[in-house]
């Protein structure tokens, strides 16, 4: 028999004081029924002999201290799980959306998850094509990678991570593959867009949402990927399937977290975000993976926007510490109308060296792609001389250098929303370019590599 | 008064428990049903406030607490090496078969394996007078390493009793003034284990990694600090100091990293060969992971208990490296633990005790005359990697290490953008060691060993201005010397300082090699200015076969090497004299 409590004392923010409870847990689930009947989801955050403090996922609008009951559920907030979860939409709690009835759950599990033991885990190795070459060629996504798209504000990630998704999906057929797609605290727009991507393309049938919109309460969204997570690792880990999670936008997530964090009067960290934002999002992304001995791998793409395009904002900084790397969009790229406007040198696949060359890829790829890599580099640095200097000072080798970045962006960086290039095609494009240089330049890449795979100067 | 205390408070990883039994300062107490292990942090009247080092989640008031009565403490003997603990040593491995592919709670398993037998070669004998330190006997631990059984601390006396044979780590093998001896040793982490006297550092820790051996080299005994943002190649180069330092026993502490990093060691360390022996690294390794989304009490501790395990090793006179990786996120588990407490904050919310608690760890580092009466060499070198928050070294985990380290590697930005690895900084980084080794280096590498560093060092320093001066004015400002300069210092960071920790020949240099390269590349400049002086252009050295094979040196196999580069050597001075020849 659950007792109930009608015992809140003080409410703030999205946080209820409770006095005169028996047995709290700390993180256990507590239901709250406000005057009207209607039944609100919270969370134990502390507990002090009987004073308890709860966090409550819709907001505390409409709560009054007197009428407000609490009932404690004796376990964590815990997602339903089951093979029928694809092709459903579900809010950011896991209550279905779609109007289709709730599903019968096989299982129930805890949303926190626990982590994967560093044994278990099997090393990510295992090369995903997403048909655009920024990534295949140059950052190279694997299998069990946790890998964002650092982003800003109105350039296109939302297209991008589509376009992940939908490409992905077919590399080496009757693997079963699934996308988990939480979102937290995005507009209704972008949500349709990603909605009616995957229903045009069919995808959807292999696909779970879990949505919490931008008019949605802001303390839900500290649940929705935790939701979505639980469902992914359900499916990879015990249906077996490979699951692309895509969590968008979690600079939305973090600021929940402050508003948390605020409201328990906590001593802030960097940017008034909590102290233990590492910790927070490291059990998200730490997630991912593969774990020896199980068929499936859950590969994370998470989506930030930076605040003011800065990367040294606390939540970029603090994510690309945890990730395998980054996927960085540049404003200038999107301005020259490339898309998609992925600058390959501040982003990074970590993962890269492992997946790709001989019995991977191709044997030049991890050749060609440090070469490209340096080449560009140089590019863009005679660009910006060219700024300061005019176009007198460039020698002829500055010159070829500027053809070649110029090259490189419009033919290798752009490529269409519905193109999907194989591997093949993307290496063949960079040697293409490089033979744009002459050979003493190129010192990343051996002779005997050189001589099979260059392209003739044209 | 009860036999266990009881939870009136749970906050995250702080829980304050009222009235625990013996509750001492730094204890560690089981708390809850499940027995989750726990250390008291802070006293104040009956209450006690525990840090515990796993998942908080279900405890609730009322719960019970019961004191241990000892320390965090590690267990050291025969079967450390070749293991991976968590932060608080408990084998992952075991906790993988109890609990399965993710880590439950409440789990606890002993650090060393009791059961295993270990032969046990006796190297004192009954009736000696033996003390604190003194080597009783040995165990071939792994093929590449010896363990060395020592008498405890704080027993001394006369050898009573002393076996010959198998033994597991919890039977007696000798009797000291009527005291059992086992090969099993308890240490508390937080505590450093005693030198009997330390000594300056006189020894460099040989890496391999041409740009730290040969400009910013570590010592052994001496402690190095790696700060860079992330996506730096902070973790290679741990990797590749783990890997290939000419250390014996090498600590690896992963300390609130990526979960895919620890398995890529996992993986990868069994396969690695130790270059001078062909076994396993992983024969000297220990391996303490403690990921980031595992209990951040845990990690707070890792690095101790990494330390604890490096000092007993160093204690039987080895070489010990530990490298941990990153120190960052320990500071920010003392910060989170400080926040909860409410203490008052000190700088961008780390506590004010954080500038002491690095420079007791660091300290733990150094080289000297261990315990026993054989008074042999120890060393303890500790390599702590810093993540600076947006790459901001001003920030205080950088500047409190940076007060206390000798050896400073600062990873650029800019460098991992070109794809330049190791991205450290030859303009910023630093090694106070270099006076220090300055003779070992004459000795036993060449008598002309630190001009030629210095010489190679000004020409990137002066680099660095003069690329000040093309930005401005372009190129063609530059005298032909100046550019010279521009063109050997090119060669200097690319067929010397850049260095690929994926090809098998380029991974590791040794001294001899790195020296030669080197060497060449000064040659390069010397021969070069000469010829410019003598009125040559740039241009037609430039255009010399010989020059461009430079490119190729790093790539050449040890075994080849000294003849290969000494023969390019000889064909820059004579081809570059040639030019002259043709000029008169």
């Amino acid at each position: 028999m659950i007792k109930e409590y009608q015992t809140v004392t003080g409410i703030s923010g999205p946080l209820i004081i409770a006095e005169k409870i028996e047995g709290a847990k700390f993180d256990e689930v507590v239901e709250i029924e406000l005057a009207d009947g209607g039944l609100r989801t919270g969370k134990v955050l502390e507990v002090e002999n009987d004073k308890v403090l709860i966090q409550v996922f819709e907001g505390t609008d409409g709560l009054a201290i007197k009428s407000t009951k609490l009932r404690f559920t004796g376990r964590g907030l815990e997602a339903k799980l089951a093979p029928e979860l694809l092709g459903r939409i579900f809010s950011g709690l896991g209550n279905p959306i779609d109007g289709a009835p709730q599903i019968l759950p096989l299982k129930k599990s805890d949303i926190n998850g626990a982590p994967i033991n560093p044994c278990a885990r099997d090393y990510p190795n295992d090369f995903i094509q997403t048909g655009i070459s920024a990534i295949d060629g140059l950052n190279t996504l694997s299998r069990g990678q946790k890998l964002p798209i650092f982003s800003g504000s109105g350039l296109s990630h939302s297209r991008l991570a589509a376009q992940i998704a939908r490409q992905a999906s077919v590399l080496r057929g009757g693997d079963k593959f699934a996308v988990v797609f939480g979102a937290m605290g995005i507009t209704f727009e972008e949500a349709e867009f990603f909605i009616g991507n995957f229903k045009k393309t069919g995808a959807i049938e292999n696909a779970v949402l879990y949505l919490n919109l931008a008019n949605d309460p802001a303390i839900e969204r500290i649940a929705t990927p935790r939701v979505a997570l639980t469902a992914a690792e359900y499916l990879a880990f015990e249906l077996g399937m490979h699951v692309l999670v895509i969590l968008t936008d979690l600079t939305n997530y973090c600021e929940a977290l402050r508003e948390v964090s605020a409201a328990r009067k906590e001593v802030p960290g960097r940017r008034g975000y909590p102290g233990y934002l590492y910790t927070d999002l490291s059990t998200l992304y730490e997630r991912a993976g593969r774990i020896k001995g199980k068929a499936g791998s859950i590969t994370l793409i998470p989506i930030l926007t930076m605040p003011d395009d800065d990367k040294t904002h606390p939540i970029p900084d603090l994510t690309g510490y945890i990730t395998e790397g980054q996927i960085i969009l540049d404003r200038g790229l999107e301005r020259k109308n490339i898309y998609p406007p992925i600058d390959p040198l501040p982003s990074l696949s970590r993962l890269r060296d492992k997946a790709i060359g001989e019995g991977k890829t191709r044997e030049d790829h991890p050749s060609l792609a440090n070469q490209l890599f340096a080449c560009y580099a140089q590019g863009r640095e005679v660009r910006e001389l060219l700024v300061v200097l005019g176009e007198g000072a460039l020698s002829d080798l500055d010159r070829l250098y500027l053809k070649f970045a110029d090259n490189f962006e419009q033919k290798f960086l752009r490529q269409g929303e519905e193109e999907n290039r194989t591997i093949e095609q993307t290496l063949d494009l960079g040697w293409e370019l490089l033979s744009i240089l002459p050979r003493e330049e190129l010192k990343r890449i051996k002779d005997e590599i050189y001589n099979k795979y260059a392209k003739a100067k044209n | 008064m009860a036999s266990q205390g009881k939870i009136i408070k749970v906050s995250g990883p702080l829980v304050v428990a009222k009235e625990v039994p013996n509750a001492r300062m730094a204890d560690v107490v089981k708390v809850g049903e499940k027995g989750i292990i726990g250390e008291i942090i802070k006293l104040e009247g009956d209450f006690s406030s525990i840090q515990v080092y796993e998942e908080p989640e279900g405890l609730g008031a009322g719960d019970p607490v019961v004191s241990t009565g000892r320390p965090l403490s590690v267990e050291l003997g025969p079967g450390l090496l070749e293991s991976i603990f968590d932060g608080i040593e408990r084998p992952l491995p075991l906790i993988l078969k109890a609990s399965g592919n993710f880590i439950g709670r409440g789990i606890s398993i002993n650090a060393l394996n009791r059961e295993k037998k270990w032969e046990f070669t006796p190297a004192a004998a009954a009736g000696d007078s033996v003390t604190t330190g003194d080597i009783l006997g040995t165990v071939q631990e792994t093929s590449l390493i010896k363990h060395r059984i020592m008498v405890p601390p704080g027993v001394e006396g006369k050898l009573e009793e002393i076996k010959t044979g198998s033994f597991t780590i919890v039977e007696p093998i000798a009797r000291i003034n009527g005291k059992e001896i086992t090969m099993l040793q308890y240490w508390p982490v937080r505590k450093a284990r005693p030198f009997a006297s330390k000594l300056p550092a006189t020894e460099p820790l040989i890496t391999g990694q041409r740009i730290i051996d040969s400009f910013f080299t570590l010592a052994k005994g001496g402690a190095a600090c790696i700060p860079g943002p992330f996506g730096s190649g902070k973790t290679v180069v741990q990797h590749q100091l783990a890997k290939w330092a000419d250390a014996d026993i090498v600590i690896f502490v992963g300390c609130g990293e990526r979960g895919n990093e620890m398995t890529d060691v996992l993986i990868e360390f069994p396969q690695l060969k130790d270059p001078k022996t062909g076994r396993p690294l992983m024969e000297r390794t220990v391996l303490i992971a403690n990921t980031s989304n595992m209990p951040i009490a845990a990690r707070e501790a890792s690095v101790y208990t990494g330390a604890a395990i490096a000092e007993y090793y160093r204690d039987m006179g080895y070489n010990v490296l530990l490298s941990a990786d990153s120190t960052s996120r320990w500071a920010e588990a003392l910060r989170e633990m400080s926040g909860r407490l409410e203490e008052m904050p000190g700088e961008e919310g780390y506590p004010a005790y954080l500038g002491g608690r690095l420079a007791d760890f660091y300290e733990r580092s150094g080289c000297g005359i261990c315990l026993g009466s054989d008074k042999r060499k120890g060393s303890f070198t500790i390599v702590g990697s810093v993540s600076p928050p947006g790459g901001d070294m001003s920030e205080p985990v950088v500047q409190n290490t940076l007060r206390i380290v000798k050896v400073f590697w600062g990873l650029d930005y800019t460098l991992a953008h070109k794809r330049h690895f190791p991205a450290i900084n030859w303009l910023s980084s630093y090694s106070l060691y270099l006076n220090n080794l300055e003779d070992y280096f004459k000795d036993k590498v060449a008598e002309a060993w630190s001009k030629t560093r210095n010489e190679a060092m000004r020409l990137l320093s002066e680099e660095a201005e003069l690329e000040e001066i093309v930005r401005l004015v372009g190129l063609d400002s530059l005298s032909e010397r100046e550019q010279l300069i521009l063109f050997v210092s090119k060669s200097i960071r690319e067929d010397f300082l850049y260095q690929s920790a994926f090809d098998p020949v380029d991974q590791f240099s040794t001294m001899k090699k790195q020296y030669l390269i080197l060497r060449l590349i000064v040659s390069l400049y010397r021969e070069g200015l000469k010829a410019i002086e003598a009125g040559i252009a740039l241009e037609e050295i430039k255009k010399l076969e010989v020059v461009a094979e430079i490119a190729g040196t790093r790539l050449i196999p040890e075994e080849q090497a000294e003849k290969e580069i000494a023969a390019i050597e000889e064909r820059v001075k004579l081809d570059i004299s040639g030019l002259k020849g043709a000029v008169k």
